[in-house]
Order: structure tokens, then C-alpha cells, then sequence
């Protein structure tokens, strides 16, 4: 099941309003995405723990709708 | 098989192996394009680890996500500790921190 990316982006920043949020759609599927999101909530945190924030933004949609999600975050220089 | 069941043979497997990865598939033949790049990172830093195929067992599958509290698979654990996914063991692996982590808990690597 399909998720637009846009829809991805407002979820995360929902719940990290600060959030830069670049979404990129791997094969144009809808399907395969990957996404960087940088934000200070996520300072002093560490990868696992960040990982687990966008999880929670997504509201139980990774590995579900979400399966193909990859993931990269960091903190803003 | 109870969560209870599931998590103790959880517990078992991480304790008994330094470096065990739960995945879908066998590292011989990964079912899954995620746990095929984890299996080649491994491999790659000449990593002996035990792969878990998740697959072969639907209690295990869903047991995993619960016990480690993370959605996806595969999910790479050391020393009994959960290190991360796919993408996260690949940034560590790219940036050194993977190879730190393992000398840190004095997982000898043999020769990549």
C-alpha cells in the first residue's frame, strides 16, 4: 500500500515541528523511499533512539504500509 | 508460542553469540534486500555472526519487533545489545563506527 511522500513529511514534522525533512522517492513507486531527517530533538539521543522518534511519528506505519522506508538522521551543525 | 517463549529463545540467542542477526532468509540466501546489505556489511569486515532466519518461524518474525521494540527487520545485535537496522549498521559501517563498536566489545574480526 502506497504512502505519498508529502504525507510521510507532515507526520514527522507533526511530532518534530523543526524538523528539515528530504524525502526521496527511490523508484518513483511511491513504495521505496528514503528520507534524512535533521532535527534538534534528536541531539544528545542516540541513532537507535532517533530511529525510534520517526517510528513514533509514523504512527505504527513503518513495516507496515511503510516497509521500504530507509532512514538517515542527524543533529543540525 | 507465547511472547514470553519467544523472548527468553530471543534472549538465549543474543547471550549464547556475539553477533547475531535476525533477518528474512539465511545469510547464504538473504530473502530480503535489506538483510542481504546487512549480511555483505558483515561479511565485508570478515564478521563471524549467526544469521536468524525469521521467516522459518512466524512467532519469532513478530516476537522480534516486540522484544527489540523496532519495526523492521533485519536487527543486528552485539554483545547481547541491539545495534540497529539496515540503514543504521550501514552508516556505521561507512563512517568506522561498526568496527569500532565490534573492537569494543571484543568481537574479533578476521581478516576482510
Amino acid at each position: 500500500m502506497p504512502m505519498d511522500a508529502h504525507e510521510i513529511e507532515d507526520l514527522i514534522r507533526q511530532a518534530l515541528p523543526d524538523a528539515q525533512v528530504t524525502i526521496e522517492d527511490m523508484r518513483g513507486d511511491g513504495d521505496h523511499y528514503a528520507a534524512l531527517v535533521v532535527s534538534s530533538a534528536f541531539k544528545g539521543k542516540t541513532r537507535v533512539q532517533q530511529h525510534k522518534m520517526v517510528f513514533d511519528a509514523l504512527g505504527g506505519r513503518m513495516g507496515g504500509a511503510l516497509h521500504a522506508l530507509s532512514l538517515q538522521t542527524a543533529v543540525p551543525s | 508460542m507465547s511472547d514470553d517463549a519467544v523472548f527468553s529463545r530471543i534472549r538465549q540467542e543474543i547471550e549464547e553469540t556475539p553477533v547475531v542477526l535476525f533477518m528474512k532468509g539465511t545469510p547464504m540466501f538473504p530473502q530480503c534486500g535489506f538483510s542481504a546489505a546487512v549480511v555483505q556489511v558483515l561479511s565485508n569486515l570478515g564478521v563471524k555472526f549467526k544469521g536468524i532466519d525469521v521467516l522459518s518461524d512466524p512467532s519469532l518474525r513478530e516476537g522480534i519487533k516486540r522484544f527489540t521494540n523496532w519495526p523492521t527487520l533485519p536487527q543486528l545485535y552485539v554483545k547481547g545489545e541491539f545495534v540497529g537496522g539496515c540503514d543504521i549498521v550501514r552508516e556505521m559501517a561507512a563512517n568506522g563506527e561498526l568496527d569500532q563498536l565490534l573492537k569494543d566489545k571484543g568481537v574479533t574480526a578476521g581478516a576482510a
